[in-house]
């Protein structure tokens, strides 16, 4: 089927010109034009739909947040006294940052994508000529747009109970990016593998919730024994809480280049798992 | 909750295929008030009745202008009034050069509609012409004859099978190559008058059954 762009002159179909690598010039332009639309398309469609729900998406992770500096940041925190240099209301601060940026930026994608295989509206994208990695792309974006969002309104939060300098801004930007990335492609894995409501909470809640909570957020490994500390290391979450808080604290439990590949490549198989899974149809084709 | 509003979706249908998000609010309304959905653009899709589902269906397909258009069932359970407003905007959009691909089972909306037709039976294309050459092949019909007044002692014409359905009704089975007037003549020296006439079922249809009927039987011997 062709289509038309703005000047309606008629374009090949997606596979004319990814196909034929002497297409004419203003074909692949055309293609390019059509393709940045499309995925641009995509991010509107998410974004309005977690803007629509804001009270379901947007405002619980900032008070659920909000009680944790009041809780634990500032009526038992201040029993805690002093951790790594810093109090402990500033210690907990990136890992809460980072809490809430991975838990949103994961339900996003796995809330939207299963939500558009449910109401089979995700037919619309399979149908249109917009190539795979982009309608991944297009979600991923969507789940690292509310997951930043959330995670600004978290860091906003916390400036009500603390002050924060930030130690390296390109560490903290590039960390918080790419987990949000991370986190919206295993959202995604799970969307494409859940075939029931049930099947989108279970990950968040038995994997995803215990391994943030054990992933360095409220305490620095160097406090637990040996064995256990050994043991936290497998958490990949731990690798990204303390990175993350690196970048605006300057201290970490684990060496920064460790965790920058962790994720890097986390990220590269995810996106090749995901994408693999959306080629051949799995979950989605029936 | 999650639900987006009709015209939202239409929008976003047009973004898919690389239109412009202010080009597709434009095209959004044409599609939208010309399927007669505009009152409810900013209705939730799965509040919508099935006909304006459909319609929505129409209008996500249509907005980014394809030259081809394949529409499965387009008016199965739509209101008559909706399936002929329908019909109007098919023909339309034809007429401008998009070809329509249809499926249906109302044979009457394929012969209004459509220059070439497929039948299929069993997932089998039994015949694939067009639609004047198809209904040539339609060697006998039936007439229905509704009278003036009424007959107590139905007369015999040779030629022409009579069977009375009720006092003022007569059916009549009349091969292609015979002549109506001569039938209405016969009929007008019997002292019959015939106020009105129609077929007793679409032409399409009487072929479609004999021609179904043709290949069961094949299949089964």
């Amino acid at each position: 089927m062709a289509i038309q762009n703005t000047s309606n002159a008629v374009l090949p179909d997606a596979r004319d010109v990814h196909g034929a690598p002497n297409a004419p010039a203003h074909w692949r332009s055309a293609r390019w034009r059509t393709n940045a639309i499309a995925f641009q398309t995509i991010i509107i469609k998410e974004v309005q739909r977690f803007s629509r729900i804001w009270v379901q998406t947007i405002l619980p992770p900032v008070i659920t947040m909000s009680l944790y500096f009041v809780i634990f940041g500032n009526l038992i925190g201040s029993r805690i006294g002093p951790m790594e240099g810093f109090s402990y209301m500033e210690y907990i601060a990136p890992g809460l940052i980072m809490m809430a940026v991975i838990t949103n930026a994961y339900s996003n994608v796995v809330s939207s994508f299963f939500g558009a295989k449910f109401q089979r509206h995700v037919e619309e994208l399979l149908v249109a000529p917009i190539p795979n990695a982009l309608i991944l792309l297009g979600f991923v974006a969507g789940g690292m747009i509310r997951g930043l969002i959330v995670g600004a309104l978290v860091t906003v939060v916390a400036l009500f109970f603390t002050h924060l300098n930030i130690h390296h801004w390109l560490v903290m930007l590039s960390v918080v990016l790419l987990t949000a990335m991370l986190f919206s492609l295993a959202g995604f894995v799970n969307a494409v593998f859940a075939k029931t409501f049930d099947d989108i909470s279970i990950v968040p809640t038995f994997v995803l919730t215990p391994l943030t909570y054990l992933g360095g957020v409220f305490y620095s490994i160097s406090l637990l024994p040996d064995l256990w500390q050994n043991v936290s290391l497998l958490n990949p979450i731990l690798y990204m809480v303390n990175a993350f808080r690196y970048g605006i604290l300057g201290t970490s439990d684990i060496n920064l280049t460790v965790a920058f590949l962790l994720i890097i490549g986390f990220i590269v198989g995810l996106f090749g798992f995901s994408l693999y899974l959306l080629n051949k149809g799995i979950g989605i084709r029936h | 909750m999650w639900a987006r509003t009709v015209q939202q979706i239409v929008i976003n249908q047009a973004g898919y295929y690389g239109i412009p998000r202010r080009q597709a609010q434009q095209r959004s309304e044409q599609v939208l008030r010309r399927l007669g959905l505009w009152d409810k653009r900013r209705s939730i899709a799965r509040e919508l009745s099935g006909g304006m589902k459909r319609r929505l269906l129409i209008a996500r397909a249509l907005v980014h202008e394809p030259r081809l258009l394949i529409l499965d069932e387009p008016t199965a359970g739509v209101d008559i009034e909706i399936r002929r407003s329908m019909w109007r905007f098919l023909r339309e959009i034809n007429d401008q050069g998009t070809t329509i691909i249809l499926t249906t089972h109302y044979l009457e909306e394929a012969e209004s509609l459509c220059r070439n037709i497929a039948i299929i039976n069993h997932g089998e294309i039994v015949e694939d012409t067009d639609m004047k050459t198809l209904l040539g092949k339609l060697h006998l019909e039936t007439f229905v004859l509704n009278l003036h007044q009424p007959v107590s002692d139905l007369p015999s014409l040779p030629g022409y099978p009579l069977r009375q359905t009720d006092e003022t009704t007569l059916e009549v089975d009349i091969d292609k190559t015979q002549s109506l007037n001569a039938l209405f003549q016969n009929l007008s020296t019997h002292g019959i008058d015939v106020l009105s006439m129609r077929n007793k079922t679409n032409r399409l249809e009487e072929l479609f059954v004999r021609l179904v009927e043709n290949n069961d039987t094949t299949r089964t011997a």
